[in-house]
């Protein structure tokens, strides 16, 4: 959408609330725009907020993820989204300096609780990054090795029938049934991110999160990747972030939008990108910002 | 402002040829600089090769030996026991003087028997023993030379050079230049250098015993070294909490690299032999002192290899619910392998190249056996080399340089292995 659009301008709706972008203490103790909460939430995040060091990453951010649901979290580049993907599977737990508080549950069970173990949770909640980031191993051996550590196949067989059913899920099979044993990292780079969705979904999690899943792919397989996304939802609850307006409106059924580091406005996809309540909101979709 | 802008141009014209000049001149000097570096290193290779080349031909003379019972001090039909112990050499002298029957002043004749190494007596010994129809019989043998007159025979000494200066007198060269004139000497591949230990006699001396010491002392200093150095790595790297504590250890590895290599000789000293009295001479506290030494380097540059390993792969692991453990064994140490092993051969090249820590802990010896155990005493190849180039018959700096030569063979190989790997490594 061109900023200048006057009929974009002119959509905004009459309740939209006005902001100073630069009057940071109207912004102190921001309450979030919409339905951050969902009545069947998968997981759900209280008041959390996130440092690195002294920096406030952030914060008090409260926001429900809805079992079978795809939750988009977009905006401007440095404004918590990955951090804030990164602490619903305590990833952030491998960078010292990242301290984080609030509540963040998955179905109703603290997972930064102290008896909450990251092995068990990472099973539980998958991820798949930005870049593809295959193990410089066989195509068989990236997705087995999950299977694998956790134990989830008891003869080869059935790791086979485990391998076989990942790569179908996440659309692969056909293209790679008959090189196996070749390193996954020989793949083109639409093939890696989809083999890593297929190790990722190899664990039988319930959660998936994924990081700007094709901002390393052409439309083609950016396209493929969509459609499995909207596959994997009847089986799994999925967070996306990503930087692509048209794909938080393809695949998504509701829309987060952050801005420095705070939850600025939640609601559903279709709300969001026709009536933003908020003006950064707004000024986001519209292509006025970011 | 276009008058401004062409002076512009002509002022950075004027200081372009300035600044190419300067580049060029300095350009120059790297040139000049690689270039004496490399002229000191052929120099020295150069030096090393043409001296040390000599000994790997051994040279042999071929003798009338006429093997009597009386000479030899055997009675008809003796025993093995017997004829282990007979008189060679007297047979070898006896056959010599035969051979030269003019000879006649002692001093001379003891010249005469000065051309014929000892070690000809073992291998007349052996062919009797083989052999014992040979007693009574005259035979052609081809004895192994003496070393001074093998330094003649390969053209190290000069007639020309004053009598008094060297070994091989005028008597002794008119012998051999008529003993090569009749076709009754021969070179041949001198195999002794690598099939003995040291000797008094620099053409029966060799590197075998050096060599196997060499060996059973890497091999313990590998096996200490390298897991040691490879589980400090990764505890440091992967497990342990950053602060005070570890950053002090942090530094003092790094200076621990930094120590004289001899320093860690008298700690070998002190603790290994005074206070836990191992062995003396022995490759298993040689291999634990130069472990020691080289655990700095490979914790160095294996904390490097596996900091090196791409974050990504971390966290793909630990994405999937890879325990911290599994992460570390199943994907970061497979990938830092290649840079650990380099890092490993490198410091085992250094530790192949040591001698200073080994003279404290007594690997000086003179060893003529090779040792058959890290237990029994040895001596390593650079300490054999300090040995020989502390002797001053000729034929041992010959030695010196054909050991020095088979070191710089080895260390070239190691890291030739190092580059491989790390080739590999890179292009993946
Ligand atoms: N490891 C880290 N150490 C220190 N600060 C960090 C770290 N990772 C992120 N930050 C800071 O936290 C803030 C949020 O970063 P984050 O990566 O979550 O942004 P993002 O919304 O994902 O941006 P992008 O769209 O560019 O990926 C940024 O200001 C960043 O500088
Ligand atoms: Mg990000």
């Amino acid at each position: 959408m061109n900023a200048n659009d006057s009929t974009a301008y002119g959509a905004v709706p009459e309740e939209a609330v006005g902001l100073d972008l630069n009057d940071h203490t109207a912004m102190d103790d921001y309450q979030t725009i919409g339905e951050p909460l969902v009545d069947n939430a998968k997981m759900s995040a209280r008041d959390v907020n996130v440092f690195y060091a002294d920096k406030h990453a952030i914060m008090d951010v409260s926001l429900d993820i809805g079992e079978n649901q795809v939750l988009a979290m977009i905006g401007p580049s440095g404004c918590g989204k990955s951090t804030f993907l990164r602490s619903l599977n305590r990833m952030n737990d491998i960078i010292p300096i990242c301290r984080v508080s609030g509540n963040i549950a998955l179905d109703g069970e603290d997972i930064y609780a102290s008896n909450q173990d990251t092995v068990l949770l990472r099973a539980r909640v998958g991820m798949v990054f930005q870049k593809p980031n295959p193990f410089p191993k066989s195509i068989y051996e990236n997705v087995a090795y999950g299977p694998r550590i956790h134990g989830l196949a008891h003869s080869k067989a059935e790791m086979d029938e485990i391998v076989e059913q990942s790569l179908r899920r996440a659309s692969l099979w056909d293209e790679v049934k008959d090189v196996l044993d070749k390193p996954g990292t020989g793949l083109s780079g639409g093939q890696q991110q989809r083999l890593c969705i297929a190790r990722a979904i190899a664990v039988s999690p319930e959660v998936i999160l994924m990081d700007e899943p094709c901002s390393a792919l052409d439309p083609i397989a950016t396209a493929r990747i969509e459609e499995l996304i909207d596959e994997l939802k009847e089986r799994f609850t999925i967070a996306i972030v990503t930087h692509s307006m048209q794909q938080a409106a393809r695949v998504s059924q509701r829309t987060a939008y952050f801005h420095l580091g705070k939850l600025i406005e939640v609601g559903d996809t279709k709300q969001i990108f026709t009536m933003p309540r908020h003006e950064l909101t707004e000024n986001y979709i519209t292509g006025r910002f970011g | 402002m276009s008058k401004e802008t062409f002076r512009n141009t002509e002022l950075i014209q004027a200081s372009l040829k300035k600044r190419y000049a300067r580049e060029k001149r300095f350009q120059l000097y790297g040139q000049l600089a690689v270039l004496a570096g490399f002229a000191f290193l052929f120099i020295l290779l150069f030096d090393i090769v043409s001296k040390g080349t000599p000994a790997f031909t051994q040279k042999y003379l071929l003798v009338d030996v006429h093997f009597s019972a009386d000479k030899l001090g055997v009675a008809p039909g003796a025993g093995e026991e017997e004829l282990s112990r007979a008189n060679y050499s007297g047979v070898i002298k006896a056959s010599l003087r035969e051979m030269f029957p003019d000879v006649s002043s002692r001093s001379d004749k003891r010249r005469l028997y000065r051309m014929v190494s000892i070690g000809a007596e073992y291998d007349l010994r052996d062919q009797v023993l083989s052999d014992p129809g040979l007693i009574g019989q005259r035979k052609d043998v081809w004895l192994l030379a003496h070393s001074e007159a093998a330094s003649y025979l390969k053209g190290q000494v000069s007639r020309e050079s004053p009598e008094a200066e060297r070994r091989v007198k005028d008597v002794q060269m008119d012998w051999l230049d008529q003993l090569r004139d009749d076709g009754r000497t021969r070179s041949a591949f001198n195999t002794l250098f690598f099939l003995e230990g040291d000797s008094r006699e620099p053409e029966l001396a060799g590197i075998r015993a050096a060599l196997q010491g060499s060996f059973f002392t890497l091999l313990v200093t590998f096996l200490l070294a390298f897991p040691v150095g490879v589980f400090a790595a990764v505890y440091l790297e992967e497990f342990a909490p950053r602060n005070r504590i570890t950053d002090l250890i942090e530094i003092n590895i790094n200076n621990l690299a930094a120590v004289p290599s001899i320093v860690f000789g008298l700690l070998g000293l002190a603790v290994f032999i005074n206070f836990f009295e191992l062995p003396r001479s022995a490759p298993l506290v040689g291999g634990i002192v130069l472990s020691l030494m080289t655990l700095p380097t490979i914790i160095i540059t294996s904390r490097a290899a596996i900091q090196a390993v791409s974050p990504s792969i971390r966290e793909a692991a630990l994405g999937v619910g890879a325990s911290k453990l599994q992460t570390v064994f199943h994907h970061v140490l497979p990938v830092a392998m290649p840079g650990i092993l380099t890092g490993s051969i490198i410091g085992m090249a250094q530790a192949l190249g040591e001698s200073a820590p080994l003279l404290m802990i007594g690997m000086v010896a003179f060893i003529m056996d090779s040792p058959a155990s890290v237990t029994d005493p040895a001596t390593v190849l650079p300490v054999q080399i300090f040995l020989w180039a502390d002797s001053p018959e000729r034929g041992f700096t010959e030695k010196t340089s054909a050991a020095i030569m088979v070191l710089m063979g080895f260390l070239i190989l190691m890291n030739a292995l190092a580059i491989y790997l790390r080739k590999r490594f890179e292009t993946k």
